[in-house]
């Protein structure tokens, strides 16, 4: 689809950030972009559509099985010719009840509970969890335990934007692009394997720090995936990046304005691209992220050149933080010794029941957690995941709700997708990123 | 003897009123800030903390507290089955404020903030799908994660875990 992008730039003041924006119902295109079934009969003649043939609309279902939309993700979409006038998500064939089995494990099993959600960056979804229970505790985490949560979630932010390289590419198109982007994923969940034993669902961040120190020989495993990426990345500028196919597929299609995510809970790259700068990291740090420097990439346009661009900008941002935590990751313990939270260490057990019985009890009963609600919210690929925990005093969490981006992001698409053609509500799809396994928890 | 202790306890200076924002009762949860209006004050606080920069509903979630009903609350706030939190995030001042509405099991419903934050759309609809709290005014209130014919609403606290049989296949009649 050839169209020159009209879409002004945000109004945006960068150094005082985004304080024109608004939000709000007013700020939507048009709401109705939004397909609802009980008023389907209604204003579908009020879409502005070039139509000289009269012909009517049709309804067709795109998924839950198509390949590209990501999962299981069913789009309803309502179409005239090949002009998608209305389109509407419909969500929850991976609906398991993570939540509900959330409160029936202990604060310790919870991990291997929500680390399940959004699959392809579990180390974030351990981390929410982990971070909202030690706030609860008032726990003090080591700082070697710190950087390693750290060089971790920066790892697993390179693998998730390079899957969705490799997804994006192929939605498009450019199948070589998805095999490159597995293979530089698989390099990574190799380090996560050497780690934690698990290529994926790592349930290696823990309350309390995470499961193991990192192996021997760790740092040059790291600084190899640091110069490879590199590389590898400037091969797929030369094959995506300045391709005319490309650009005419992904540039003005799918445009998003900053008031209009705001308006919608729109956070991560979709935000970004919009001009607004908006990154947790920076402008809520946790962890040591107030200690390392590193750039949140912007877009100017909204459009799904923007977001490959970021996506694709984020990665060489992530090495250069994951080359800072080499350098300063500190000597020290990978847990809190908390006694109430940690379990004694192996060779204690040998010698001393008092041990053993501590052992046993913190991994069947599990250590209890102080009366109280909290919601902490981190950045992970995708945008603001957020975990709002309710604590009743005992081992289990009495609530644990996790705002998954991929859930709020899917919003925008009806509005994305509106008055553009049927191939490129593809490309849309892809560019949005939604995880299925978040979505639908 | 006027000047004496005992006579100073005798009449104790009246307690400071407790912190409120817009008329609802604010508290703190291990630093962060928390309003609770009840159910009529709760648009228009939402519409308040808009005007003043929480521009953005980052979250919306329901919690049933059927097993808890002592929880701590700020004075002033009745404990009630169903709670609905809102977390709002204002992007210019950096900085987040939680609403947290009480909703009665007899009357569990409260106004639906879309026409402020459309966001809430997907959020509002899974909390109603959850716990089967109605947002009044909400566009499309319909079963979001559950399949549209599903009985009951499974994050309350009375539904239990494991109840129900293989829904994939024909289960002839009862669940």
């Amino acid at each position: 689809m050839t169209q020159t992008v009209e879409t002004p730039v945000p109004d945006v003041d960068s150094a005082t950030g985004p304080l024109a924006l608004t939000g709000g119902v007013e700020a939507l295109r048009d709401p109705s972009a939004v397909l609802r079934i009980p008023h389907l009969a209604e204003d579908v003649d009020e879409v502005p559509v070039h139509n000289p043939d009269g012909d009517d609309t049709m309804i067709i279902n795109m998924g839950p099985q198509h390949p590209s939309t990501h999962g299981v993700l069913r789009v309803m979409m309502e179409l005239r010719g090949e002009t998608v006038l209305r389109s509407k998500p419909v969500i929850g064939y991976l609906h398991t009840g993570m939540e509900k089995t959330g409160e029936d494990l202990t604060y310790l099993q919870g991990p291997t509970n929500t680390t399940r959600m959004d699959y392809v960056s579990p180390m974030f979804n351990e981390l929410v969890f982990s971070l909202a229970t030690e706030k609860l505790l008032d726990l003090e985490i080591p700082e070697r335990a710190t950087w390693i949560r750290m060089l971790m979630c920066e790892l697993n932010r390179m693998s998730s934007q390079v899957l969705w390289l490799a997804t994006n590419g192929m939605d498009l198109g450019a199948v070589s692009m998805m095999i490159y982007g597995f293979r530089e994923r698989e390099s990574i969940l190799a380090f996560f394997e050497k780690c934690s034993g698990l290529r994926m669902n790592n349930n290696y961040i823990r309350p309390g720090g995470v499961a193991a120190d990192l192996p021997e020989g760790w740092r040059d495993d790291v600084l190899k995936i640091c110069d490879v990426f590199p590389v590898r990345l400037d091969e797929y500028e030369t094959l995506l990046t300045g391709q005319p196919i490309w650009q005419e597929r992904t540039q003005g299609v799918g445009i998003i304005t900053a008031d209009e995510c705001v308006a919608l809970g729109i956070t991560g790259p979709i935000l970004r691209s919009t001009g607004v700068e908006w990154d947790l990291r920076r402008d809520a740090p946790y962890l040591f992220y107030d200690q390392v420097d590193f750039n949140v990439v912007v877009g100017t346009y909204g459009d799904t050149f923007d977001r490959y661009a970021i996506r694709l900008n984020e990665i060489r941002e992530s090495i250069n933080i994951v080359r800072q935590i080499v350098d300063r990751m500190p000597p020290g313990d990978y847990r809190a010794q908390d006694k109430k939270v940690t379990p004694p260490p192996r060779g204690r057990i040998d010698e001393s029941m008092e041990a053993l019985i501590h052992h046993f009890k913190i991994f069947t009963e599990g250590f209890k957690v102080p009366e109280g609600e909290v919601y902490v919210a981190i950045e992970s690929p995708r945008g603001e995941l957020g975990c709002y925990m309710v604590s009743d005093g005992s081992s289990k969490p009495y609530r644990m709700h996790i705002r998954g981006p991929s859930f709020v992001n899917l919003q925008a698409l009806a509005h994305m997708i509106r008055g553009g053609l049927l191939a490129d509500a593809v490309a849309i799809i892809s560019t949005v990123d939604p995880v299925m396994g978040e979505v639908d928890r | 003897m006027p000047d004496s202790p005992a006579e100073a306890e005798a009449e104790p200076e009246p307690e400071p009123p407790p912190p409120t924002l817009h008329g609802a009762p604010l508290s703190e949860s291990r630093g962060q800030t928390v309003v609770h209006p009840d159910q009529s004050q709760y648009f228009d606080l939402v519409r308040a903390l808009k005007d003043e920069g929480f521009v953005m509903c980052v979250d919306l979630c329901g919690v049933d507290h059927l097993l808890k009903p002592d929880r701590p609350l700020p004075d002033g706030v009745a404990p009630e089955r169903f709670e609905v939190a809102v977390n709002l995030l204002s992007l210019a001042e950096r900085r987040r404020i939680r609403v947290r509405v009480q909703v009665p099991e007899a009357d569990a419903r409260v106004a639906s903030i879309y026409d402020l934050h459309p966001g809430t759309e997907a959020m509002e609809r899974e909390a109603y799908d959850m716990f089967g709290i109605l947002f009044d005014g909400h566009p499309d209130l319909s079963r979001i994660l559950m399949p549209d014919d599903w009985e009951g609403h499974p994050l309350r606290k009375d539904f239990g875990i494991g109840r129900i049989p293989v829904q994939f296949k024909h289960t002839g009649g009862s669940r």
